[in-house]
């Protein structure tokens, strides 16, 4: 008897220890939520209950600047996240069955060429990057931010393999007694076996897309092309600032699209971050 | 039928993994030559470019105080972020791993900032929270444990350390991998030492720790790494400033080559920055066989 109740207090004091962290933790996020509907003069108080429950904020946020409302940004965010991240999910799979699944001369060394690209910065290639798009033409447009992307990024890729990896080889071979050609298991047998992996890979090239704001803010000048990170930046310049609960609800309905994701999705990448990180 | 190679498989391997190799030569090797071309020319995009050997290499290194001063604000930010980052991912990961109700919820719900640890909104927050007249100060005032209000964005003694707090808040990815790690540990190492009459500390130093090594090694790798490349968070929050209080290694870069135009410089610095990361990477992995613990090393393979 007296060891459950000692039991039963530890875990007491465990989930009150725990909560109260969270809540400190998540402080700034719920912090933002309430200033987004407070009044002007109440908007950087610290006090978590907003003092009247202004849906105006969203409203005038969502003006944006000139005659660009956040629609616009929104959109434009949409576009280059979704057409990016089916570019570099496909492409990252394929690439994946190949280092994975097919024996061939040079796997090894470029596997390993590909796992040290792992640690590599692409902030070091930025300038001859600029200069190389700025040839071409591709300066204020979506290219710079999209066409890259459509090349498979080492850390999915590592992800699929061990997923490929994982899948019994009877597989392929049962496919090729049925007459799978070395294509056709890659469609009929890979892509559908590694799902899970595909959208652990999907959701995190939408939000590093979505969230990137260090590409738009080399490459886009128009406003009409901002995605919703640089327009965000721009809209809540602390030398322009005016309307406070206005910029907090921008930035609250900017990560809008992470939280839903979040929330439906967040099994694959809880389970795909332990995978990237253990199996290497 | 397992281990056939022939020209045919050659080929269709190739071909799979041609898309990476087009990315690795068109947007990663190429482009990293090139910035090292560029890095021995005064090339501006205004005026023409003429080759200067060494010359932007040395200026960095001998005339460019404001280098020095970003390579010793990043050095500060990135190791007083990693280990605070690192121990707090732990501390979670240990507390979650004890198989009591709603860890699982728990879990998810303390990775959530480090998803949107590097948004602009967030950044655009940590300002007002952190601003003279923000949120914290508020606090900090009504506990009681501040007098006036400091604006600590504002105040070249205190910005960096908004930075870090910032860092440290994005402990999420490195806490799952501590977790899956601490999960890989065998029970039976622990039921040992109960035997022995261990407390919980003891096995936690001479069990846990040991043990989590790798994992520990995988996490400082690839946090030092990221760390060193914080970009976005001081762009937006600090602006580099109070007088260069700030100013991180890649905010510079991007500073010489977007604000002053100065390609080839800045493309020497970036050279530096490769060159930096590799020597740290270099030794971070030189030390791994005096503190990392491989499970099969006693066995042999």
């Amino acid at each position: 008897m007296k060891v459950s109740t000692t039991n039963r207090l530890k875990s007491i004091i465990y989930h009150v220890c725990i909560l109260t962290l969270g809540l400190m933790m998540f402080y700034p996020v719920l912090w933002m939520i309430a200033s987004s509907f407070k009044t002007h003069a109440n908007a950087l108080s610290p006090t978590l209950i907003p003092d009247q429950f202004l849906i105006e904020n969203y409203i005038q946020g969502w003006q944006g600047f000139g005659d660009l409302t956040f629609a616009t940004f929104f959109k434009n965010s949409f576009i280059i996240a979704t057409t990016a991240t089916i570019g570099q999910v496909m492409l990252s799979a394929m690439t994946a069955y190949g280092f994975g699944r097919i024996e061939f001369k040079g796997r090894n060394f470029w596997f390993s060429i590909m796992i040290i690209t792992l640690l590599f910065p692409r902030q070091v290639v930025m300038i001859p990057q600029y200069l190389m798009f700025n040839q071409l033409g591709w300066i204020n447009s979506f290219k710079p931010l999209i066409l890259p992307k459509f090349t498979p990024l080492p850390f999915f890729v590592f992800l699929m393999v061990q997923f490929v990896r994982g899948l019994p080889i009877e597989l392929d071979e049962a496919a090729r007694i049925d007459g799978c050609g070395v294509y056709s298991i890659f469609f009929k047998i890979i892509l559908p076996n590694i799902k899970p992996a595909l959208i652990t890979a999907a959701i995190f090239s939408f939000y590093w897309t979505w969230q990137d704001f260090f590409t738009p803010l080399l490459y886009i000048q128009s406003t009409e092309l901002y995605p919703v990170s640089l327009a965000l930046s721009l809209f809540a310049d602390p030398q322009a600032v005016t309307n406070w609960g206005a910029m907090f609800g921008m930035a609250t309905l900017s990560l809008m699209p992470i939280f839903i994701i979040f929330i439906f999705f967040q099994r694959y990448l809880v389970e795909g971050i332990a995978t990237s990180g253990l199996k290497g | 039928m397992r281990n056939y190679v022939n020209e045919r498989t050659t080929l269709a391997g190739y071909i799979f993994i041609s898309p990476w190799l087009f990315g690795f030569f068109a947007f990663m090797l190429i482009p990293v030559l090139m910035s090292l071309y560029y890095s021995f020319t005064s090339y501006n995009l205004i005026s023409q470019s003429f080759f200067i050997g060494l010359d932007n290499y040395k200026e960095i290194l001998v005339d460019d105080s404001r280098f020095w001063n970003s390579l010793k604000v990043t050095f500060l930010y990135t190791f007083t972020a990693l280990p605070l980052r690192l121990s707090f991912a732990l501390l979670l990961a240990v507390l979650f791993n004890q198989g009591r109700k709603f860890v699982g919820f728990y879990r998810t719900l303390f990775y959530v900032p480090s998803l949107i640890g590097g948004s602009v909104a967030i950044s655009v927050v940590w300002r007002q929270l952190f601003g003279y007249s923000g949120a914290m100060n508020d606090i900090l005032i009504g506990m009681g444990l501040l007098e006036n209000p400091i604006g600590f964005i504002g105040n070249p003694q205190t910005s960096i350390w908004t930075l870090v707090l910032l860092a440290a808040w994005q402990f999420g990815s490195p806490m799952l991998i501590f977790l899956a790690g601490l999960k890989q540990i065998p029970i039976r190492l622990y039921e040992s030492a109960a035997i022995d009459g261990a407390n919980w500390w003891q096995k936690f130093f001479h069990i846990t720790i040991p043990m989590l090594t790798p994992v520990i090694f995988f996490n400082v790798v690839m946090q030092t790494i990221r760390l060193f490349m914080m970009f976005t968070q001081a762009y937006i929050i600090t602006e580099g400033g109070p007088i260069d209080s700030t100013m991180v290694y890649v905010l510079y870069l991007f500073k010489q080559a977007f604000q002053y135009s100065s390609m080839g410089y800045a493309s020497a610095l970036a050279w530096i920055l490769l060159v930096i990361l590799s020597i740290m990477t270099f030794l971070i992995f030189k030390s791994s066989k005096y503190w990392v613990f491989y499970e099969n090393e006693e066995g042999g393979i």
